[in-house]
């Protein structure tokens, strides 16, 4: 062997991303279970003055779960895997070292740009986009640095082939770099008409080629963001904690280039019934259909992976969070081509439904990942045994009861609201004002924001529990193999 | 162009491309599963590297560094 022997991975910026992830994943998620609330009860809305209402604050729970959350999570998962599968060791690089900390400092720096840009009401109004041009240009440098990061390590690598976790790290890379310049592409309006804030800018596209690339882009962030780096972080995490190689690592190649190939195709169905292209319309309902199968090869493959060690899910709350993210994967790309079925959604589209089933997806499969996936690093990255695996089985539950909780309030309110939108009376007229469905609809809200509260608690749960194994738990002498261990 | 012309191009394009990916996708499906017996690429192998990722565990297949990187590693 070389001489790795005296070094040691390197995890300092993958620890500085978990921290952030457990960070951000607190905020994000307080602001979405209070404006859920705010749904149910709207005096709510009046904490804060303007900045209490639902218009600041939506985009702030969803950027800082999808860019905060998520991405350090993607982050944090990337600095740990890469290493580990390429069999490199970033203390082996300084300047590997040095662009991860510039890397992680730099998106701080970003974050704080954007919470305080959307507090105080600055927006491109463009949905997940809604970042004024300074900050687009700051965040392309850092995914221009994350880029230099992967690549950089793959460089000094000794393993020779990319496990299958490093391609989907590197399609994130790719797929929302280019997602994101394209859909950015805006006019400062200050700098070229003298008009507006210098911040201010509109978009280089209008009306419904805009909507076009706007929905390009954000149904791809979904796959680029909510997908690929989660499908990175199971293939690598459940096949290490459960000792159980990959089902078929033929299956996950194929199931890898049909991924790409197909979801880019799908966007469109989120213009359903609107001013684009029929063929455009169609094309997003037969590609969200088609999805379906990279996307269950992917759960299927995961699910398989367990064959004959199925007792492992009543012992290890890790490979439960896995399986049942992994079940919620299936359940949510099911959902998904359903609603993109044309005659479901006349009535689907514009209703709860759809939150619900972004929920079902985020929660289920994307929120429960990362957390295994963090409490699966925890005790190689500070050599403590995980604090307490009562309290994770508690999560488990609570969250679970609220993701449920969560998803079918939705799918009641959801078809209720269609259903009541639709209906007419003998002579055509609309049988329902607009009122008549909120009042209707006011318990599904409430229970709503009932499940939110439960995923969240459980969350405060996780992140003590995480904080209770960096400090206090047991030292453990050497790194586990597989199983992580845990105190009871 | 007639619009006649336009929807009979998109007919034969459309035709073509499944025709085309279709042949694709189980190529690459044929390849991925035959090619351990044709003496080519087993690649069930590489699902060993999420499960030996040791920094002291053998790689899959190894990469040989250039000369003057290795020597810069035992420097260390």
């Amino acid at each position: 062997m070389q001489s790795s022997n005296m070094i040691n991975y390197d995890y300092s910026v993958a620890k500085l991303f978990t921290i952030a992830t457990i960070v951000f994943g607190i905020v994000g998620m307080t602001i979405g279970v209070l404006i859920a609330f705010q749904m149910a009860y709207p005096e709510l809305n009046n904490l804060a003055g303007e900045y209490g209402t639902f218009g600041r604050l939506r985009p702030l729970h969803t950027d800082t779960v999808i860019f905060g959350f998520i991405l350090s999570g993607v982050w944090a998962t990337w600095y740990y895997i890469g290493q580990r599968v390429l069999k490199v060791s970033m203390a082996e690089s300084p300047f590997l070292m040095i662009l991860g900390k510039l890397h992680f400092w730099l998106y701080i720096l970003g974050v704080v740009a954007v919470v305080v840009t959307l507090f105080m009401g600055i927006t491109t109004s463009k949905e997940y986009a809604e970042f004024e041009w300074p900050i687009d240009i700051a965040i392309v440098i850092v995914w221009v640095i994350w880029g230099m990061s992967i690549f950089g390590l793959i460089g000094i690598r000794r393993e020779k082939t990319l496990y299958i976790s490093v391609w989907y790290y590197i399609a994130t890379f790719l797929g929302v770099a280019m997602l994101y310049l394209f859909n950015n592409m805006e006019v400062p309006t200050y700098l070229v008409t003298g008009l507006g804030d210098w911040w201010h800018s509109v978009s280089m596209y209008a009306g419904t080629n805009d909507a076009m690339v706007q929905w390009w882009y954000g149904h791809n962030a979904v796959a680029f963001v909510f997908t690929v780096p989660i499908i990175a972080m199971i293939y690598y995490f459940l096949p290490k904690e459960s000792g159980q190689p990959i089902f078929s690592y033929k299956l996950s190649l194929l199931s890898f280039w049909g991924l790409m190939f197909v979801y880019l195709w799908a966007g469109g169905h989120h213009l359903l019934y609107s001013t684009v292209p029929d063929w455009v319309q169609t094309m997003g309902s037969i590609f969200s259909v088609v999805l379906i199968l990279p996307s269950w090869g992917s759960a299927i493959n995961m699910l398989l992976t367990m064959k004959g060690e199925w007792q492992q899910l009543k012992e290890n709350p890790l490979i439960k969070f896995m399986v049942l993210a992994s079940t919620f994967y299936m359940f949510s790309t099911l959902e998904g081509p359903i609603q993109a079925i044309k005659s479901v959604n006349a009535l689907a589209h514009f209703t709860d439904w759809i939150p619900g089933h972004v929920h079902d997806g985020t929660l289920g499969w994307v929120g429960f990942m990362i957390i295994a996936a963090l409490l699966h690093m925890a005790p190689r990255m500070y050599k403590r045994e995980i604090y307490s695996k009562k309290l994770l089985e508690l999560q488990f539950w609570l969250q679970t009861t609220g993701i449920v909780l969560y998803f079918s309030s939705m799918w009641i309110a959801g078809i209720t609201q269609g259903m009541m939108w639709r209906a007419t009376d003998q002579y055509g007229n609309l049988a329902y004002s607009f009122i008549d469905t909120v009042t209707v609809l006011h318990p599904y809200y409430t229970i709503r924001g009932v499940g939110g509260l439960f995923y969240l608690v459980g969350f405060f749960m996780f992140a003590y529990n995480f904080y209770k194994t960096m400090t206090a738990s047991k030292v453990i002498g050497e790194e586990p193999q597989s199983t992580s261990p845990m105190a009871a | 162009m007639e619009m006649e012309t336009i929807r009979e191009l998109q007919a034969y394009g459309y035709a073509f491309a499944s025709v085309f990916f279709a042949l694709i996708l189980y190529g690459y499906v044929y390849h991925l599963y035959t090619s351990k017996k044709k003496g080519g690429t087993d690649y069930e192998k590489y699902s060993n590297m999420a499960l030996n990722d040791g920094l002291d565990d053998t790689p899959i297949e190894k990469i040989e560094p250039l000369q003057e990187e290795k020597q810069m590693r035992s420097n260390k």
